[in-house]
């Protein structure tokens, strides 16, 4: 490929490489609102056939359940496809250890609420049993969810688990299936994945293999908000405006907690924040947002300047491929 | 304001066409790239020895495939404008081509076909439209690309406009579009651009947006039954069978053919999260209720009695094969179609298929990773099918090796060859 003839020459867009922030404007059409979102439809028919495909035959499915926004969705996308009757799996969490308090206590909250049993295994207790070895004691345990969570498939046997992945959020995501073959080590083989064509999809492993099932994997974050919106699903107050002290780190605001504290030089600051996504403590950094309803989040949402990750997970910056590398690890 | 509706689309094609530029022309220029992602694509593109922007960079896939030089398999996209929300199924054009171009038109509404300008028609061109024919897609966008390259040339464009609108004819498409644009510089893609002012079409994105998408309204009722649900709770119905009307609708008290054991009753309810319906359609996800106890499971289909499928246990076939060890007369698959696994035999091979020049190899005795060829298949129990072009879920099918699990072809059903048994 010769880059010349691909080069982009629109000269505003010729920002310094260098810059972390360059002054592009990316306005060049109208933000999308619109009135009704048969999108939403589809989307939703969508991922009740791919649960009820799971139910009919996977022997022993479990929902991994966070109690953060893509997996509040999937509960309600499991109401939509078994209610009135229970669903025909349970729902599983892995705690890291490093949660925010208010997810913790709406994970609780929400499950009791649906009357389904909730299995929950802790990263705390692999590092206990030596399964997970830290090489600092207060580092982020994003990728130590792994072990934990492949040891609690070995340890009920389950053939698959449904994760609320999307494909928009992340490169390595954009090529994966929504039935994805995990082999015995729990590895995501890229090379090696199985063609998926109309809805019909290959269920099949051997035992002791399993299947990562995606059912909103072609969802966007703005598909997620304008869901949550019309089906008026009750969130964590987290991913509301709220007021926080943070510290700055690494260009982005990260929150003071027990586990997080400011080094020599860094200022603690109240700042009115929100968050996007929820994920490890130490790393999920909110935004500046004054966004405190559903309305004011869509909005915000359509005039984003920056991806959902790129602006909120310090993990993720690392490196081009962190998220290919930890899902080869067994990561969901 | 009208609703956002959905169009899932597919583009396939290598580096050298554009079409990794068009894509991000499509995506940048509609603002679905974000900050973030620019700064990443400008110090990406200052690390491969470019400068400014490298568009094409934007849909570059993962460490594995950078180490090897090339894109393994298919990616989806998103965009999204007032109007429509937009799936891309985004496929190689090499190695594997086939494999990947079926797979992402499996599920499109169009394709867009890249040609370059500069060299016109292309036996990838040729492939591309052949498959996505194939696989019923209805819509057809030609994007004559690097119209920069050519002076912006009325004259080539309709050159090539003649020559393709040729080679198409054969195939069978419902709708066919011509679109001259400049990926690089953005002309004619998102915005029109100044530089092709003897074009009056609309631009490639007015297109994705106006193009009609295929309502199933007067297509036969295909509802084959997921899941069989007995909630067990008072006040709750006994009996309902979930699963989502592939092809046209129902109404509540609409007598039902249940197939194959042939049985009929009535609807007594269409039940929802929401509540009970009084009619539903394609593309919805419900469960069905029926006015008697009927023995009905995993992969029978309800259908209207005026309008039944097909029970056959043989079954004619379009196959495009997806495995490294090649279809062979005599060997044993798994067929997975609708909610249905079924045993099955390939008793004949008809012939290969070209899919350059469209020409049948009669003599072929097997398919090799790649090939699309004409089979019969003997299966060990009836299925419910409808040919392929008729109605797409009741036609298409994916074949599964027994030992190793993987699907290794995709096939469609055809109508039975003229004179054959």
């Amino acid at each position: 490929m010769t880059q010349a003839s691909n080069v982009l020459r629109r000269q505003e867009l010729d920002a310094p490489a260098s810059s972390a922030q360059p002054r592009v404007q990316l306005r060049a059409v109208e933000p999308v609102r619109a009135a009704e979102h048969d999108h939403l439809e589809w989307l939703e028919t969508e991922a009740i056939h791919i649960m009820r495909e799971v139910a009919a035959e996977c022997a022993n499915p479990v929902l991994l359940f966070s109690g953060g926004k893509d997996s509040l969705v999937m509960l309600r996308l499991a109401e939509k496809a078994f209610r009135p009757g229970r669903f025909p799996f349970p729902l599983l969490n892995i705690d890291t250890g490093h949660n925010f308090p208010e997810l913790i206590e709406f994970r609780d909250l929400r499950a009791a609420e649906l009357g389904e049993r909730l299995i929950v295994r802790s990263v705390e207790d692999s590092i206990a049993s030596g399964r997970v070895r830290l090489k600092r004691p207060d580092e982020d345990r994003n990728r130590h969810q792994s072990v934990t969570l492949l040891d609690a498939i070995g340890e009920f046997g389950f053939d698959a688990c449904f994760g609320g992945a999307r494909r928009d959020e992340e490169k390595s995501r954009a090529k994966e299936r929504i039935f994805s073959f995990r082999d015995e080590f729990g590895q995501w083989d890229p090379k090696n994945q199985r063609p998926e064509l109309w809805s019909l999809y290959n269920t099949r492993v051997h035992k002791g293999e399993n299947m990562r099932v995606f059912p909103i994997s072609n969802w966007t974050e703005l598909d997620i908000w304008q869901y949550i919106g019309r089906e008026k699903l009750p969130l964590p107050s987290l991913y509301f405006a709220h007021t926080r002290p943070v510290i700055v780190r690494n260009g982005l605001y990260l929150p003071v907690s027990d586990l997080v504290q400011p080094k020599a030089g860094e200022e603690v600051m109240e700042k009115r924040v929100r968050f996007r996504t929820l994920g490890d403590v130490t790393c999920t950094c909110p935004v500046l947002s004054d966004a405190d309803t559903y309305e004011a989040i869509i909005e915000e949402t359509i005039c984003a300047t920056h991806t959902e990750r790129g602006a909120t997970r310090l993990d993720d910056q690392t490196s081009d491929a962190s998220m290919e590398l930890r899902k080869k690890e067994g990561y969901f | 304001m009208s609703a956002q509706t959905l169009l899932r689309f597919s583009t396939a094609g290598g580096v050298d066409d554009g079409k990794s530029t068009l894509i991000g022309r499509l995506l940048f220029d509609s603002r679905s790239v974000l900050e973030d992602q620019v700064a990443n694509l400008a110090r990406t593109t200052e690390r491969r020895g470019g400068k400014g922007l490298d568009l094409a960079l934007l849909t570059d896939g993962l460490a594995a495939e950078r180490e090897q030089g090339i894109t393994i398999d298919v990616a989806y996209r998103y965009f999204a404008t007032k109007k429509r929300k937009f799936i891309i199924a985004d496929t190689p054009g090499h190695e594997q081509y086939t494999r990947n171009m079926v797979t992402g038109a499996s599920t499109a509404d169009l394709t867009i076909v890249l040609i370059d300008a500069k060299k016109g028609v292309q036996p990838q061109s040729r492939r591309h439209a052949a498959v996505a024919s194939l696989l019923g897609i209805p819509h057809l966008v030609v994007a004559v690309n690097k119209m920069d390259a050519v002076g912006y040339s009325q004259e080539r464009f309709e050159a090539i406009r003649a020559e393709f609108s040729a080679v198409i004819a054969k195939l069978d498409f419902a709708n066919v579009h011509f679109v001259p644009v400049s990926a690089l510089e953005g002309d004619m893609t998102v915005a029109r651009g100044k530089n092709l002012p003897w074009y009056r079409g609309p631009a490639l994105l007015e297109l994705l947006e106006q193009v009609e998408v295929k309502k199933s309204t007067g297509a036969p009722l295909r509802f084959p039954v997921q899941y069989v649900a007995m909630p067990g709770m008072p006040g709750t119905f006994h009996r309902g069978y979930m699963g989502r009307i592939e092809s046209g609708g129902i109404k509540k008290g609409d007598r039902v053919l249940v197939q194959p054991c042939g049985l009929s009753s009535t609807v007594r309810d269409i039940v929802t999260f929401e509540g009970s319906r009084e009619c539903a359609q394609a593309p919805q996800s419900v469960t069905l209720v029926l006015a008697d106890e009927i023995d009905i499971s995993r992969g029978d289909l309800i259908t209207h009695p005026e309008t039944p499928a097909q029970p056959v246990r043989t079954l004619d076939v379009v196959l495009c094969w997806m495995d490294a060890a090649p279809l062979q007369r005599g060997g044993r698959y798994l067929i997975k179609h609708t909610t249905n696994t079924v045993k099955a035999v390939v008793e004949r091979l008809d012939y290969r298929l070209d899919i350059t020049t469209l020409e049948r190899d009669t003599s072929a005795t097997q398919l090799a990773l790649n090939d699309i060829g004409a089979a019969r298949l003997k299966l060990q129990r009836p299925l419910i099918v409808d040919d392929y072009a008729h109605v797409r879920a009741t036609g298409g099918f994916i074949i599964i090796d027994e030992v190793t699990n993987h699907t290794v072809g995709a096939g469609m059903v055809v109508p039975s060859p003229a004179g054959s048994p």
